[in-house]
């Protein structure tokens, strides 16, 4: 038996996203998330009985949730594990995901504030997100030759995912070529300020239940076939080397971090990458795409720049990628609510209901987040047929 | 770096001001904090399995031993891994700056930034030096120079 067989995705939804959502703060975000995600699952705030996310204990509190089985997974993905191990062992039957953030960040005169590590050993040097991400990259480029061209076409297939979507924060603002990509200023080399995510505000929710407490669902059910987590250590504290490996000599490298958690993803589901139809692949960094199709099978090790090529991750190509613009055209609001909507717009794709970029007869979607930059990536398996 | 993004200032990679903030020394990291202030590289051995850990543990992270001893390390390594930052993390850092990741010759890798050279001259596998710049507080703060 399939552990999440009675576990569907009920609800999602996604509230308006903004670079600034004026008057709006991380809760009344958080709330209209959740709200929108119950009714998008035909239920009321009356049949939770579990929550998870950052803001869960005010969420409680402030929608009188209460008594309920609360946690606090903040990260997208394993937010999402938890809740469907929890209804899975039956120990609780309608779980809200939920994330908002609004008001935080409105340090405007640096980048990324809440990436700036506050560590002794990478402070002192200006690392923020980019940089990290741009380690990885670099060393990447040097192994496999892999070029600005590749992962500046990585970038133009997202932000015109982007362009195209009515609710994309940058809808409207392409089309992008790979030129335009590379004529963008560089941030830090080798990324250009086009093939690195946004700073935006936004939120989302998600509701997982028991498959018999939706039986009128008003939309096709979603079903979780697999999913895992892998961790190498804390975001922005230690160099984040290609080859930083716990203490196995042998084990997955940073460099693949992810790898294991597709692979037990997949033998969950019984499936392999061919079985998938679209990859909702996190996007913090143009290269990060082609590092997660190696790390995650769908190509061999050093394979990922020339597999990005020639339509394969573009519209009607085999492996679409990021379908709504992703963190650097939909939304980025902060450090949750972007890792939770690569499963929202998987649960899209295989309800069928996307309005842009939709990939026909889609049965299964990866989605994932994270990436080496910050140590973590995690893989989650959606379905359209009961596991 | 194409050089129609390239801005026209200069592309030097020097040490940043002493006014950056400076670094924030745990009880186990201040043996670290102190060599440097001596113009001293020191790294970490493991007694047990002779891994060279770097930066400062608490235990072995390959064996799990407790016995680690401070080495000096001679500061010469290469480049492993390099980035260019164009635009500034905070309005403290001059651009550009070059974070890099080194493989010190003693067996360990560590953060820093490259210094001493045009941005052009950066590549994985350059040989490098240590050389300490100040920052406030009396902390002094390595750097890699192309050796």
């Amino acid at each position: 038996m399939h552990p999440f067989r009675d576990v569907v995705v009920a609800g999602v939804h996604n509230p308006r996203q903004a670079r600034v959502l004026e008057g709006e703060t991380s809760l009344s975000v958080a709330i209209d998330a959740t709200l929108g995600a119950l009714a998008d699952a035909g239920l009321d705030v009356r049949d939770v009985d579990g929550i998870t996310g950052s803001l869960s204990s005010d969420l409680t509190y402030e929608l009188g949730l209460g008594p309920v089985w609360q946690s606090a997974s903040a990260l997208g993905i394993p937010a999402v594990m938890e809740a469907a191990a929890q209804i899975a062992t039956g120990l609780s039957d309608v779980v809200v995901v939920a994330a908002g953030q609004a008001g935080v960040y409105t340090e405007r005169a640096s980048t990324a504030p809440w990436t700036r590590p506050n560590h002794e050993f990478v402070a002192p040097y200006g690392m923020f997100t980019a940089a990290e991400f741009a380690l990885i990259a670099r060393r990447h480029m040097h192994m496999y030759g892999t070029t600005a061209e590749q992962m500046a076409t990585v970038a133009a297939t997202v932000r015109n995912n982007g362009h195209v979507h009515p609710d994309a924060i940058y809808a409207g603002r392409g089309p992008f070529t790979v030129d335009d990509i590379l004529a963008s200023r560089m941030v830090a080399d080798p990324f250009h300020l086009l093939e690195c995510a946004m700073t935006s505000e936004g939120g989302c929710a998600i509701v997982l239940a028991r498959a018999d407490r939706v039986p009128d669902l008003p939309h096709a059910p979603v079903w979780i076939l697999g999913g895992s987590t892998d961790r190498i250590g804390p975001s922005y504290r230690h160099a984040p080397a290609w080859d930083l490996r716990g203490r196995d000599p042998d084990g997955i490298p940073n460099g693949y971090v992810g790898r294991r958690a597709a692979r037990r993803a997949f033998a969950t589901a019984g499936l392999g990458p061919d079985d998938v139809d679209v990859c909702e692949l996190y996007d913090p960094f143009s290269f990060e795409i082609i590092r997660q199709f190696e790390a995650f099978g769908f190509c061999g090790e050093g394979e990922g720049g020339p597999f990005v090529m020639d339509g394969t991750i573009g519209p009607g190509g085999r492996f679409p990628i990021t379908t709504d613009g992703g963190l650097m055209a939909f939304s980025h609001g902060g450090q949750t609510s972007q890792l939770l909507q690569r499963v929202i717009r998987g649960v899209q794709q295989l309800r069928g209901t996307c309005t842009t970029m939709q990939v026909e007869g889609a049965e299964v979607a990866l989605c994932s987040g994270g990436g080496a930059g910050a140590l973590f990536n995690d893989v989650l398996l959606l379905g359209r047929e009961r596991p | 770096m194409s050089p129609e993004s390239a801005p026209t200032g200069d592309d030097r990679l020097v040490p940043q001001p002493a006014t950056i903030p400076p670094p924030t020394p745990s009880s186990h990291s201040a043996p670290y904090w102190e060599a440097a202030a001596r113009h001293e590289l020191v790294y970490q051995r493991c007694d047990a399995c002779k891994r060279a850990e770097f930066d400062p543990a608490v235990v072995c992270r390959r064996c799990g031993a407790r016995a680690l001893t401070w080495a000096r390390s001679a500061g010469l390594g290469t480049v492993y891994s390099w980035t260019v930052v164009w635009r500034p993390q905070q309005p403290s850092f001059v651009v550009p700056y070059a974070p890099a990741i080194i493989d010190l010759d003693e067996g360990y890798q560590m953060l820093a930034a490259v210094i001493g050279c045009r941005v052009a001259d950066l590549a994985v596998g350059l040989r490098v030096a240590v050389e300490f710049h100040p920052v406030a507080d009396g902390f002094a703060l390595p750097y890699f120079r192309p050796a």
